[in-house]
């Protein structure tokens, strides 16, 4: 075995050899499924890789949190879901899980332990921001993002629904490029216009799309970078840009792909 | 004849306590209609809560110029409350302004501080009412009949009832020396600006207006405290309570339905304890299905529209509004509660959930975003109610959107929302897995 290929070990796999990781990395169906976000699933897994941290996946033992079909009231569904989930994780003995979908993120943190999976759950802005602080991940200066101007859209389901405004911000600020905040952020963020299962359906008739309207005022801040911490903010954003016809000049990255682009992965 | 004004108050006060006791009584009733929801953990929290946001308004002042134009008539209200006392031992008592030989010096200050108080209030219902009517403010500007109704009354009588303490302070004044039944008090600072307007008349006349203005500011009073229950000025009181029994779990977390685990589990051939018990309905069909926290919002909600201001599917025109979500479930429990005293059936009209209320186009449109629940100046949760009502329609009715069945269906077959074969999971490592690092 050597150490310079990227590696993706199993839960099977791993306790198969009898041993444990220390951290569960939960990938979500967008992070498995959705083109773009895969692209955010791998740059979370090299800087994972580079830091030498121990960690796993379920892979094909993964399945849905159940979050949107809770969202749209299909609460047995969800507790499906849920228990079969829980019965696998507790399976591995998981202690410790980080995800980089706010939605899995908020329901198995927030959702699970009332049916019996209790873990210590965190965002990856969260856990970036310590490889940050405690020096595993140094950033490059003079790097691809210094001085360039950054805004970060909040995230409904980490902000609002649990308080986490300032990981995504500080991660934003390590990179010694120039955060630059909408006129609606953190606890008066808009939606980007997914959550609550609408990633899910067409929206019910306006006079506008909310992504759109969310678009604007990020575009509005003159950021050449809108950074996002969650799949479904990610599509909505990156469809907003299309529609806006600027993706040639404004990109839309997730805070992973930052870092890893900063280092070079 | 002495005793004539004793009476007639002790009758005024009389009406007055029997017809806020009933509507009390029937508001409690109606909130009693709903479900049971354990609100009784971590007393120390929710104490914190009630002080900082309800006693302390701390979620007004995100905007300084409404806060501080309401922080003066709430602390208007709060201490010119203290003066109602002097009048009601006054007015059974015979007596006139009892306070001032006890409290000497102190009683002029306290009156003078009253009057400050008073046309801070005169001051900010002026600026409220050109808010509501004249700048174009939004959230305001877009309700209409009763609602925008009832929140120009209020203004309107809250002047007049000030108007009237000054006056009667300016009466009073005057009347200090001249007729023995008024006790020297010194003079009052804002009311003085008043006097000249008295100073011809007559003593017979300066009496008439004093008690006149006393009447009209006691009954106003005790008519605006039953007027109070049937209007969104409800708030006054429930702000207390409703902050006091809000969510403490993090905006996020869904509240589990116990009576769908103990079906799972059977199903799943987990231990499931007790057997399942007979389970009435699945979600929310009508205001009776909701929790008596969720009424108690109802009732709690001061239509100020800053949560319909914030709701993105509002923003961008939809037809959802969460104010709108508060308002018809205080008309739906409010016209049960009616079916239920007139003897008819409690469920008559329109269900909560029903073109008539809310319809589905609103509760489908949600994001579940949790901005109306921040921006709640009291503490209420309108995506709680939508969710219910969701429920209802995914479980009971199967009438969700046809996008959200399809979703459901996949991920009950693909373990994900999209149709992708569940073998597929794991594919995105592929091109990792051996990749040079
Ligand atoms: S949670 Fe729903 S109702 Fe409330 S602001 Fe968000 S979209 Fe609007
Ligand atoms: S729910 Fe709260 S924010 Fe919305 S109108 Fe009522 S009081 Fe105002």
């Amino acid at each position: 075995m050597s150490d310079s290929t990227y590696k993706v070990p199993t839960m099977q796999e791993m306790s198969a050899k009898g041993e444990a990781p220390e951290v569960l990395f939960w990938v979500g169906c967008a992070g498995s499924f959705d083109d773009r976000y895969k692209a955010v699933t791998i740059a979370f897994t090299k800087i994972l890789n580079k830091v030498g941290i121990n960690f796993a996946v379920l892979g094909p033992e993964e399945s849905c949190t159940g979050d949107p079909a809770r969202r749209a009231g299909n609460e047995f569904l969800f507790q499906m879901q849920a228990m079969s989930n829980i019965q696998v994780l507790n399976g591995y003995n998981i202690k410790k899980i980080v995800t980089a979908c706010p939605h899995c993120f908020n329901t198995i943190k927030n959702e699970y332990p009332e049916l019996g999976g209790n873990y210590d759950v965190v965002h990856h802005s969260q856990f970036l921001q310590g490889l940050i602080n405690e020096g595993k991940v140094t950033l490059k200066d003079g790097g691809e993002f210094k001085g360039k101007k950054i805004t970060f859209h909040d995230s409904c389901y980490l902000g609002r629904a649990n308080g986490v405004y300032e990981a995504p911000r500080d991660v934003i600020k390590a990179l010694d490029a120039e955060l630059v905040e909408m006129k609606r952020c953190k606890t008066k963020g808009l939606c980007c216009g997914a959550g609550g299962a609408q990633m899910f359906k067409d929206a019910e008739k306006g006079n506008k799309e909310i992504n759109i309207e969310r678009t604007e005022e990020a575009l509005e801040t003159g950021a050449e970078v809108i950074a996002a911490g969650c799949p479904f903010c990610m599509t909505m954003m990156g469809d907003g840009v299309k529609n806006k016809e600027r993706e040639h000049n404004v990109k839309v990255l997730d805070l992973a792909e930052l870092i890893a682009k900063n280092q070079g992965l | 004849m002495e005793y004539i004004s004793q009476i007639a108050f002790l009758l005024v006060l009389a009406v007055a306590a029997y017809f806020l006791a009933q509507r009390i009584g029937s508001i409690k009733k109606n909130i009693n209609l709903g479900k049971e929801v354990d609100r009784s953990d971590n007393s120390g929290q929710r104490w914190k809560n009630t002080f900082l946001i309800a006693f302390g308004q701390q979620k007004m002042f995100k905007k300084f110029i409404p806060a501080i134009l309401h922080l003066m008539i709430y602390v208007g209200f709060l201490v010119i409350n203290l003066e109602v006392l002097e009048f009601i031992i006054d007015g059974v008592a015979g007596t006139h302004r009892i306070f001032a030989p006890i409290l000497g010096d102190a009683y002029t200050v306290a009156i003078n501080v009253f009057e400050f108080l008073a046309v801070a209030v005169l001051v900010s219902c002026v600026a409220f009412l050109l808010r509501r009517n004249v700048l174009n403010v939004k959230r305001l500007r877009s309700l209409s009949g009763w609602p925008k109704l009832d929140g120009n009354l209020i203004l309107v009588i809250e002047i007049i009832l000030m108007f009237a303490i000054l006056t009667m302070n300016a009466t009073d004044m005057l009347l200090q020396g001249k007729d023995e039944h008024y006790v020297q008090t010194g003079s009052f600072f804002f009311s003085s600006f008043l006097t000249p307007l008295f100073e011809g008349m007559s003593v017979d006349a300066l009496v008439f207006t004093e008690r006149f203005a006393w009447w009209f500011h006691i009954i106003g009073i005790l008519a605006f405290a039953v007027y109070v229950t049937y209007s969104k000025h409800l708030h006054i009181f429930l702000a207390f309570p409703n902050t006091y029994f809000a969510k403490l779990t993090p905006n996020g977390q869904m509240n589990n339905m116990d009576e769908v685990t103990t079906e799972v589990k059977s199903m799943l051939g987990m231990d499931a304890g007790a057997p399942p018990a007979e389970v009435a309905r699945l979600g929310a069909k009508d205001a009776t299905d909701l929790t008596w926290v969720n009424l108690m919002n109802a009732y709690s909600c001061t239509e100020c529209g800053r949560c319909t201001a914030e709701c993105p599917a509002n923003l961008t025109g939809k037809k959802l509004s969460p104010r709108k979500i508060m308002m018809d479930t205080r008309d739906r429990i409010d016209e049960i509660g009616k079916n239920i005293k007139a003897g008819k059936e409690a469920e008559s009209g329109s269900p909560l959930f029903s073109d008539d209320y809310i319809s589905a186009e609103e509760l489908n449109a949600c994001t579940s975003c949790n901005a109306c629940v921040e921006a709640c100046p009291v503490s209420i949760n309108p995506l709680d109610i939508i969710l219910q009502g969701r429920r209802y329609m995914a479980m009971e009715e199967s009438s969700s959107p046809q996008s959200w069945n399809s979703m459901f269906q996949n991920v009950e077959t693909s373990f994900a929302p999209w149709k992708f074969p569940p073998t597929d999971r794991f594919k995105w490592a592929d091109k990792l897995k051996g990749e040079e690092k």
